[in-house]
């Protein structure tokens, strides 16, 4: 096993289907040349040539659809959008096009496509190039939506993607790239789509997080171990179809749940998770679940202060862990 | 920066054992509110915050023993009443968990300004659906849940507490009464009859009575006793003693200090049975009955042997006053040796009290009437006479040795004058 | 400029269509098929006017266009993107009457969507159809990564999308030619300009009066074709198919044709346009023009005529009772293919 970044997992999981498989490509803007604008594709063209990673004209929907073709014809094309703020102008093609082809011909077709988007904040990108669209495309039903918190998770996460029938949404968190460090194993490493992780077990409370909010939670949990709390924190990994029986199991578990994501609070996945809860664990709760989140307002802006206000942090999360501990 | 020091709970004491900090570093603490519980020789006492603001340190560990003056605590003052929030249950008289236990973590919590429950009651009898699971799973009663107390927001009962409780449950059951429950439903009245629900301390003292006759063979004595002479000195000094003690000289530390010597007198009716042979306890603890709203309950003076008959004033008062609002702690109520009842305050004249397990005896000291007596020489007089009803364990004491020890406390009694010290 | 296509005339005892490289079978089943696609239409009208069909969206007027267009491919190696006015084309790559039946009656046997999408949302992975869904022009981006994933495995095969000039107002339209056209890839871009996006007439749709001068923008050839001359359309797919496979990029064929009926069986198009409009592009009909050549050029007699009728009439009628009694999807079928892997438990 090596230590590396989220961003060398994403780009090792990239290159390794590209290896194994000859139908995988990449398209996206500077993706090519460039090796993207973060360097994730960087030395995969050099590798495997302009057919193989495609330097695409400034036109999301065009990235998308040319990809739902691709796929259609025996292709498994990796689809990179800039930024997840740019994804609107694909819209149509993701949501009424790709999330359906397979429901609409009643299983005749199916794309074996990966959308991957750049998503989340905390890296001064403003209101363009820090939200969040998990829960936008969460709600579709047809597309699967992935958000791996870790290096390890990246790669697994992501050569699943490539790999898996249907269209997926692979999230990849900015500012986890370089901030983020892990054990990544050796060979495939295949991580299940659907499948959430616990990544530290604990009995008083259950902290539910994915992306960057994951690292944030396993230190809180580490602060709230040294003060007598065990945190149990649940990586939920896969956005959709989400872990319902995990989510289930650690609410079971603890009885006090607390969800984070850094999206916005209203109709965000905090939402859904908190609903299957009420469902299905209500017996076993002790605290109603609570959710910390970004506030309702459009992304967080480009001043530090406004900022900060804005994301999360592991204070902030510590401090609502602790309201729930003591309730 | 305010420094908080051991004060001074009763005159003569020169020290106090910190039981448990109410506050933790970090923490508001309002002006008069509670912020640790101090156990001496004579009195357990709740100690209240001089000042209104932030508990900066804590500087005398729990279980430790200091002299008075010595500095406990400092609190950062704030300016201005720190806002209102609606404090722990630990401040609000619940019977608080022994010392030996206290390695529970304490979080500095904020209180989450979402939770608007009101009274802490309220709080506490809402159980959220886990504890409610698990009382079922362990067939907790509602005496045990009286007995539990919620850490939770507003002195909710929380899955922890619960689980705490359930790992504990193996001790003794207190015999020495319940604290009250508010928790009382209105009675369901169908036609002719009035059912009125069971209160935790109903339950349990059905219990413990029941346990007692079922398993102790009780007989059962009286003694009269010329009260004329305490009566006289007691009004005396009741004056004086009020002024200068703060609170009343009733007759009740005046008998159980007899009592006392009656115990030290006849020790086995200081004991307890057991298969192996009957334990004569060393301490005399005193569990003195103090009747509360919709019950009894016995807070226990410890060590009663040692303590003057102002001393027990003091003591027996402080108890009761405690057991009126609620406030007593585990120690206050465990630990009796033998027991003294005062059902004379209702005016009668012979009582056949019921034993507390695992005690040996139970005297109960009747209404001081006015009678006309027979004096020796055969002179008739008014005189002030009571009736001390003992019951007593008859495997570990025959009539024998529950006549001596009457006559003991009697002769104390009868005996008394000026020179017996109240101090 | 887009360059126009001339009506080849006969001459000398060579038909047009032998010059154009068809047999007269080949003539006479581009025939049959444009028969059958109208067949199929009007008694699909027939019913929805009887309540018994909630919906019809037609290809009447444009059969010529269409076949014209999808006999220069090859069905099975070839793919379409067509839009949902295709029936000719999606009969010439190998539906058949029953199939547009079933997907009419929206029943279970429906290949294109077993009786999930509304009929003229035509698709078939063994057919080389690309599924199609209501949004417009989508499918042009589609048919560029069809064509995209050709290039990449080195086949010659060639993808034809079909859209109206409506789609041709859609940013994917654009995107897709640019596309196309940067990496030359094998697409055929085929407007079909019946003059009306519903009820929205060209000179509202754009400013210029041919598509296919857009092309130029992109860099490749743009060709505008009498839409409703089948022979006309299918030399200029021909050549277009031509280009294709050698490697030489999309051409954009704008067929100028015509609407015989409203836009669906929901629209009503005295709304918008004059009866006589309607009735002299009647006169105008495809099937009618190439009929009389097909009968000039000595390949259609009045005996082959009544056959061609018999089995168009045999299928239609065929199709129809089939599908009236085909069964329907199953409540418990809702939740079905929704993915088509469903995760692991």
């Amino acid at each position: 096993m090596a230590v590396k970044t989220y961003i060398e997992a994403i780009r090792e999981g990239m290159d390794e289907e590209m290896a194994h498989d000859p139908s995988v490509f990449l398209i996206g803007e500077d993706v090519g040349q460039r090796g993207g604008v973060f360097l994730a594709s960087d030395g995969l063209y050099k590798k495997y040539g302009e057919d193989r990673v495609i330097d695409s004209p400034l036109a999301e929907s065009c990235i998308v659809g040319v990809a739902i073709g691709a796929a259609v014809n025996g292709m498994r094309p990796i689809a990179e959008i800039q930024f997840a703020d740019f994804i609107a102008p694909a819209m149509n093609q993701i949501i009424e096009e790709a999330a359906r082809f397979c429901y609409r011909t009643a299983g005749d077709f199916n794309l074996p496509m990966v959308i991957r988007a750049p998503w989340g904040g905390g890296v001064h990108g403003a209101l363009y190039h820090s939200q969040s669209i998990e829960a936008t495309f969460g709600h579709i039903p047809g597309l699967k939506v992935v958000a791996p918190g870790t290096p390890a998770d990246a790669k697994g996460l992501l050569k699943a993607a490539v790999r898996d029938p249907d269209p997926v949404l692979y999230l990849e968190h900015k500012r986890a790239y370089r901030l983020v460090k892990g054990e990544v194993p050796d060979g495939d490493g295949l991580v299940p789509i659907g499948k959430a992780d616990v990544k530290r077990e604990g009995k008083d409370l259950s902290l539910i997080a994915y992306g960057l909010m994951l690292t944030y939670c396993l230190e809180v949990a580490e602060k709230l171990a040294a003060e007598g709390v065990s945190a149990e924190v649940l990586d939920l990994r896969t956005i959709k179809p989400i872990d319902e029986a995990a989510i289930v199991a650690t609410a079971r578990k603890t009885g006090k749940v607390l969800v984070v994501h850094e999206d916005n609070r209203f109709a965000g996945i905090a939402a859904e998770v908190s609903a299957i809860i009420m469902e299905t664990a209500f017996d076993a709760l002790d605290a109603p679940v609570m959710r910390l989140t970004g506030p309702d307002v459009p992304a967080m802006p480009f001043n530090h202060v406004l900022e900060d206000a804005f994301m999360l942090n592991a204070e902030k999360i510590l401090a609502k862990a602790k309201e729930l501990a003591a309730y | 920066m305010a420094s908080v020091k051991m004060p001074q709970l009763g005159e003569s004491i020169t020290e106090g054992t910190i039981s448990k900090w109410l506050k933790q570093p970090g923490d508001q603490v309002k002006k008069y509110e509670g912020l640790v519980e101090v156990i001496t020789d004579k009195v357990n006492a709740e100690v209240p915050a001089p000042l209104a603001g932030v508990l900066k340190e804590i500087k005398v560990k729990e279980g430790t023993t200091v002299t008075v003056g010595t500095e406990i605590a400092v609190i950062e003052e704030s300016v201005g009443a720190a806002a209102p929030t609606p404090t722990l249950p630990r401040e609000r008289g619940r019977v608080t968990e022994p010392v030996a236990q206290e390695s529970a973590p304490s979080i500095a919590a904020p209180v989450p300004e979402e939770v608007k429950s009101g009274g802490s009651t309220e709080s506490r009898t809402r159980l959220s659906p886990a504890v409610r699971a698990l009382i079922e799973e362990h067939h907790i009663t509602d005496a045990e849940l009286g007995r539990i107390q919620g850490s939770g927001v507003g002195g909710r009962i929380s899955k922890k507490d619960v689980e705490d409780f359930v790992g504990r449950r193996a001790q003794p059951v207190s015999a020495n009464g319940e604290q009250r429950q508010a928790a009382a439903e209105a009675p369901a009245v169908a036609g002719a009859e009035t059912r009125v629900p069971l209160t935790p301390m109903r339950r349990s003292i059905a219990s413990n009575m029941l346990k007692s006759k079922q398993t102790i063979p009780h007989a059962w004595t009286v003694a009269e006793v010329d009260m004329t002479n305490v009566v006289r000195f007691r009004q005396q000094v009741k004056d004086s003693f009020k002024q200068r003690e703060g609170i009343d000289l009733t007759f009740v530390p005046i008998i159980v200090k007899a009592v006392v010597e009656g115990l030290k007198a006849v020790p086995v009716l200081n004991a307890s049975w057991s298969d192996d042979g009957v334990v004569l306890h060393k301490d005399i603890n005193l569990g003195v009955a103090v009747s509360v709203d919709d019950g009894l309950i016995v807070p226990v003076v410890h060590q009663a042997d040692r303590m003057s008959i102002a001393g027990l004033a003091k003591s027996i008062d402080d108890l009761a006053r405690r057991a009126r609002a609620a406030k007593l702690t585990i120690p206050d109520v465990q630990g009796a040796t033998f027991t003294v009842n005062n059902p004379g305050t209702f005016g009668t004249i012979l009582s056949y009290s019921i034993i507390a397990p695992p005690q040996a005896g139970i005297l109960a000291m009747d209404a001081i009437v006015k009678r006309s007596v027979v004096l020796d020489g055969d002179a008739i007089a008014i005189r002030s006479m009571m009736n001390l009803c003992l019951s007593f364990d008859h495997r570990v004491l025959d009539g024998v040795s529950a006549a001596r020890f009457l006559q003991g406390v009697r002769r104390w009694l009868e005996g008394f004058s000026e020179q017996v010290p109240l101090y | 400029m887009a360059t126009k296509t001339q009506e080849v005339a006969a001459k000398g005892g060579q038909s047009r269509h032998r010059a154009l490289g068809l047999t007269d079978d080949q003539a006479l089943r581009i025939y049959e098929v444009m028969r059958l696609a109208r067949a199929v239409d009007e008694r699909m009208w027939l019913i929805n006017r009887q309540g018994r069909a909630p919906f019809v969206i037609s290809c009447q007027g444009q059969e010529g266009a269409q076949v014209g267009s999808a006999a220069a491919l090859r069905p099975g190696y070839d793919w379409v993107a067509p839009y949902y006015r295709d029936a000719g084309v999606i009969l010439w790559f190998g539906m058949t009457a029953r199939d547009q039946m079933l997907s009419f009656f929206a029943r279970r046997e429906d290949p294109n969507s077993g009786g999930r999408q509304m009929p003229g949302h035509f698709g078939s992975k063994r057919l080389h159809i690309v599924t199609g869904g209501s949004p417009v022009a989508t499918q042009l981006l589609h048919a560029a990564g069809v064509a995209l994933a050709s290039k990449q495995r080195k086949e010659d095969a060639v993808t034809a999308t079909y859209f109206g000039e409506g789609g041709a107002s859609q940013g994917d339209c654009h995107e897709a030619m640019n596309f196309a056209s940067i990496h030359k890839l094998a697409v055929i871009f085929i407007c079909e300009n019946n003059g009306y996006a519903i009820s929205v007439p060209q000179s509202h749709q754009m400013a210029i009066q041919n598509v296919a001068d857009r092309a130029a923008g992109y860099g490749f050839p743009g060709v505008v074709v009498d839409g409703n001359d089948v022979l006309a359309c299918y030399e200029a797919t021909r050549k277009a198919v031509e280009r294709a496979r050698g490697g030489e990029g999309p051409t954009l064929i704008e067929a100028k044709t015509y609407r015989f009926t409203a836009h669906s069986s929901d629209d009503d198009d005295r709304r918008y346009r004059q009866a006589e409009e309607v009735a002299i592009w009647r006169q105008k009909d495809p099937i009618q023009r190439y009929a009389k050549y097909l009968r000039e050029s000595g390949t259609l007699t009045d005996a082959t005529e009544k056959e061609i009728t018999e089995r168009v009439d045999q299928q239609v009628d065929d199709a129809t009772e089939y599908a009236e009694q085909a069964p329907d999807p199953t409540a418990d079928e809702l939740t079905k293919f929704v993915y088509k892997q469903e995760p692991r438990a």
